[in-house]
């Protein structure tokens, strides 16, 4: 199947001859040396340098082909169906391909993300489509195929021209024009060692407070009653005894329930409501923008109360405005405030309110 | 009405929200709000003498008006005649009356069952063993029954003499046993934006804790005469259609925790968790953990395979998504009371969870019943252990006003688990990935719990 690999396999002989039939001193009996044919069969890994990769080639005509007789029905004559599974071509343009950075990444209203806009290695591409691909017959192609099929899908997304042939020997210069090369880091405390040279500190920093954390606990989520019923009955998804039983989700809440809960669709009552008067309308907007889950009227929780922030920084509110805006550590103590994105007219009116005193 | 195979109807004690009707619900609801039992019993003697079919009442324990319950008073046939004889069932199967616990796929979520999800039922389990059975499922290229004297375990790459193992030859190696939990990198990633499903099942319910056993991956690439120093990296590469492929550190395999396993709870890993081979790979996301494992290979950079390059990649702000995220952060989840139960009644609770963290031990649970403004430390139940699950247990008394549950776990290195908040200031809400946020549970005043998100 792979027989193309000479080059590797002929490697693979070469460490064999050496070592074969060397038995571990501690385990003796266990386990034999591979043959170069066992080693060919299996070792079909291709890294992002391209070590693994058979010669061969193929050109973006001929995977066409390919692709509509053995894989359109699952991905779109053009990668691009959401069918069946998510999306392989679609979201890449000309310019991420001279910059290695998909813009449309940054874009929180941008749908979905294709293969295409995430993959950073074109050997990521070739090794799957070569293990797994097609979904129902896989490891069934032939490299050629493969290179074919690579190809295809490179063209529509103008990473390589509609007369392109690709090979291993041109492959590393298709490399350097993938959409997204350069989104990817490591810089980050998830990977369990230090071969990356990522971080050890984690980024978020939680602390253990105990009593009086925030000022108020607030509903911003939860589902609507219309999918009450969505993943079936629950009450026939717990156990029949217990401390709790499943609720039974083929009826309406009943409407006194309802409108003694939660008055509707709407947040249901906290667990201890807010008894503040709006009478300035910036107090309304300390909610709104969650300024209330950090700060609360006169007492410290993870920020500042409002009574000292307005005792400091009395008559300062373009100061104030600024500090909201941008966030900052160091004044108040060594957490750090976060960035706020409320709309200016709205920090400008909490600016002025603990300019003037912060009043309740 | 609606019973399980082999449920016989007069026998079944159901959960009196099942034989309520609407006025009864409301009644039930108004008085239990006054504390009037009385009028409790009522509505429920009410809907039974409604029912067509006559039901035992257990649930509510209700006073006896004849002069004691009749499941006291009236023998049973359990009791009077003469039970089923040994081996009756070669292998042992839960009680019928068990038949809700089951795993369950979430709605929508996947067009395929072979490229899915099955969600294990945490509310409805017990300490920190999850039941073979009950184990989640994902799968990416659907799951096999392997002939285990057929499978091979090979491994190749920077090694002196690349090998080949049966069955029989790793099973004779020194074995360990471990609990660890497995945690897919993407579960609670439909709650990442806002409020998405209903129960604990599919919030959290891609996680699951074994005891594991097999042989250290270290011993098996030490018989093969490994490059330790410059073999930084081990792919590892499953057996099936998919062949799924992960790259390792070596660093956590020369720590010795990487197992090469075949046993799971006693006995051998059952099919859709790798029958007969997997990686085990303590604290790491579960899709490092190859299933129908048949090759490892050493080499000195990493693999970028599908599962690493395009997805399990986490999205960050700035649209740079970090790659090779592996750890599991310290998490907690309670699931009792959970989202999708209901309580009858005020009174004592047992507020249960379950806690875990790929860095280490958990130190500590903290729960709310407040939505976060006070907290009471949590009881750790035994044994807690390394980058497994940690049962929590803390009393509570319901006063029949809303309330909203909470957990946070910290772990021993002294994280302690993030709120949505700080996870969205540092993540956004588009990383899909390792969301390990504080789950809010709200009590309803008629007793129904909903999974919410505070602001």
């Amino acid at each position: 199947m792979f027989s193309s690999r000479k080059a590797w396999i002929a490697a693979a002989l070469c460490t064999v001859s050496v070592w074969a039939g060397a038995q571990s001193a501690a385990y003796p009996g266990i386990g034999r040396a591979a043959t170069t044919k066992e080693v060919a069969a299996w070792d079909i890994d291709v890294r992002p340098d391209f070590k693994g990769l058979p010669p061969g080639s193929g050109s973006v005509e001929k995977g066409q082909d390919l692709w509509e007789a053995k894989c359109a029905h699952c991905h779109g004559v053009f990668g691009e169906s959401n069918e069946v599974f998510s999306p392989i071509i679609g979201g890449t343009t000309a310019e991420d391909v001279k910059t290695g950075r998909v813009a449309n990444l940054r874009r929180t209203d941008f749908p979905g993300r294709t293969t295409l806009m995430k993959v950073a290695t074109v050997s990521t591409l070739w090794d799957y489509i070569n293990r797994a691909m097609p979904w129902t017959s896989p490891k069934s192609l032939k490299p050629d195929e493969v290179y074919a099929l690579t190809a295809y899908l490179l063209s529509l997304a103008y990473v390589v021209p509609d007369n392109f042939v690709l090979s291993d020997k041109n492959i590393a210069e298709v490399q350097q024009r993938m959409p997204n090369r350069n989104g990817m880091t490591t810089a980050h405390a998830l990977w369990p060692g230090k071969e990356f040279k990522g971080t050890a500190k984690p980024d978020t920093a939680n602390v253990a407070c105990m009593k009086d954390c925030i000022p108020e606990a607030k509903v911003a989520s939860m589902l609507p009653a219309h999918a009450r019923n969505a993943h079936g009955n629950l009450a026939e998804q717990n156990r029949l005894i217990g401390q709790q039983h499943g609720v039974d989700t083929t009826q309406p809440e009943g409407k006194a329930v309802v409108a003694s809960a939660s008055g509707g669709n709407a947040a249901p009552a906290p667990a201890k409501p807010a008894a503040t008067k709006a009478v300035d309308p910036a107090i309304a907007l300390l909610s709104k923008h969650n300024c209330t889950a950090c700060h609360a009227q006169d007492r410290k929780i993870v920020g500042p109360s409002f009574a000292d922030i307005a005792k400091k920084h009395a008559g300062k509110a373009d100061y104030l405005s600024g500090k909201i805006r941008s966030g900052g550590a160091g004044v108040w103590g060594n957490v750090p405030m976060p960035p706020q994105t409320a709309p200016d007219g709205d920090i400008k009116a909490i600016a002025n309110w603990l300019a003037a005193g912060a009043a309740k | 009405m609606n019973h399980p195979d082999g449920v016989n109807a007069g026998r079944v004690q159901r959960a009196p929200e099942h034989f309520l009707d609407r006025q009864g619900i409301q009644t039930v609801v108004a008085e239990s709000k006054q504390g009037r039992r009385d009028f409790i019993r009522s509505a429920f003697a009410a809907a039974a003498a409604g029912a067509a079919v006559p039901v035992a009442l257990a649930q509510g324990n209700p006073v006896p008006t004849e002069g004691g319950d009749p499941n006291i008073l009236n023998l049973p046939e359990h009791a009077t005649g003469l039970g089923q004889g040994v081996a009756t069932d070669g292998y042992g199967k839960p009680s019928k009356y068990e038949s809700n616990v089951q795993r369950r796929q979430s709605p929508g979520l996947t067009q395929t069952t072979q490229a899915s999800v099955s969600f294990a039922p945490l509310q409805s389990l017990f300490g920190i063993v999850t039941p073979s059975g009950l184990h989640f499922e994902r799968h990416h290229q659907g799951w096999w029954d392997i002939d285990p004297s057929k499978h091979r375990f090979m491994i190749n790459g920077m090694v002196k003499s690349p090998k080949v193992f049966t069955m029989d030859e790793i099973m004779r190696l020194p074995s360990v046993s471990r609990f660890h939990f497995i945690e897919c990198g993407a579960n609670t990633a439909v709650e990442w934006g806002n409020v998405a499903v209903p129960t604990v099942q599919y919030t959290h319910g891609m996680i699951s804790c074994s005891e594991f056993t097999g042989v250290p991956l270290i011993t098996l690439l030490e018989i093969a005469g490994a490059d330790l120093k410059n073999g930084k990296f081990v792919l590892a590469e499953g057996g099936d259609g998919s062949s799924m492929t992960r790259t390792i550190p070596m660093s956590l395999i020369t720590s010795g925790e990487v197992l090469v396993a075949y046993g799971q709870n006693g006995e051998m890993l059952r099919p859709e968790n790798g029958y007969p081979l997997r990686l085990v790979v303590p604290g790491v996301q579960g899709v490092s953990w190859v299933k129908y494992l048949r090759r490892v290979e050493v080499g000195d950079q990493p693999y970028a395979a599908k599962d690493e390059a395009v997805h399990y990649i986490d999205l960050m702000p700035d649209g740079q998504h970090r790659q090779y995220t592996n750890i599991q952060e310290c998490k907690s989840v309670v699931t009792t009371p959970s989202g999708g139960q209901v309580l009858l009644d005020k009174g004592f609770y047992n507020i249960t969870g379950l806690a875990w963290s790929g860095r280490g031990k958990v130190k500590r649970v903290d729960v709310s019943v407040d939505g976060g403004r006070n907290w009471r430390s949590a009881r750790l139940e035994t044994p807690v252990l390394s980058k497994a699950l940690t049962r929590f247990n803390i009393d509570w008394v319901w006063d029949g006003k809303p309330a909203i549950i909470q957990s946070r776990a910290m772990d021993e290195t002294g994280f302690v688990q993030p709120t949505y908040q700080q996870l969205r200031t540092a993540r956004g809400t588009r990383s899909i990935y390792h969301n390990n946020a504080i789950q809010s549970w709200l009590v309803q005043e008629n007793g129904e719990v909903k999974n919410v998100q505070l602001s």
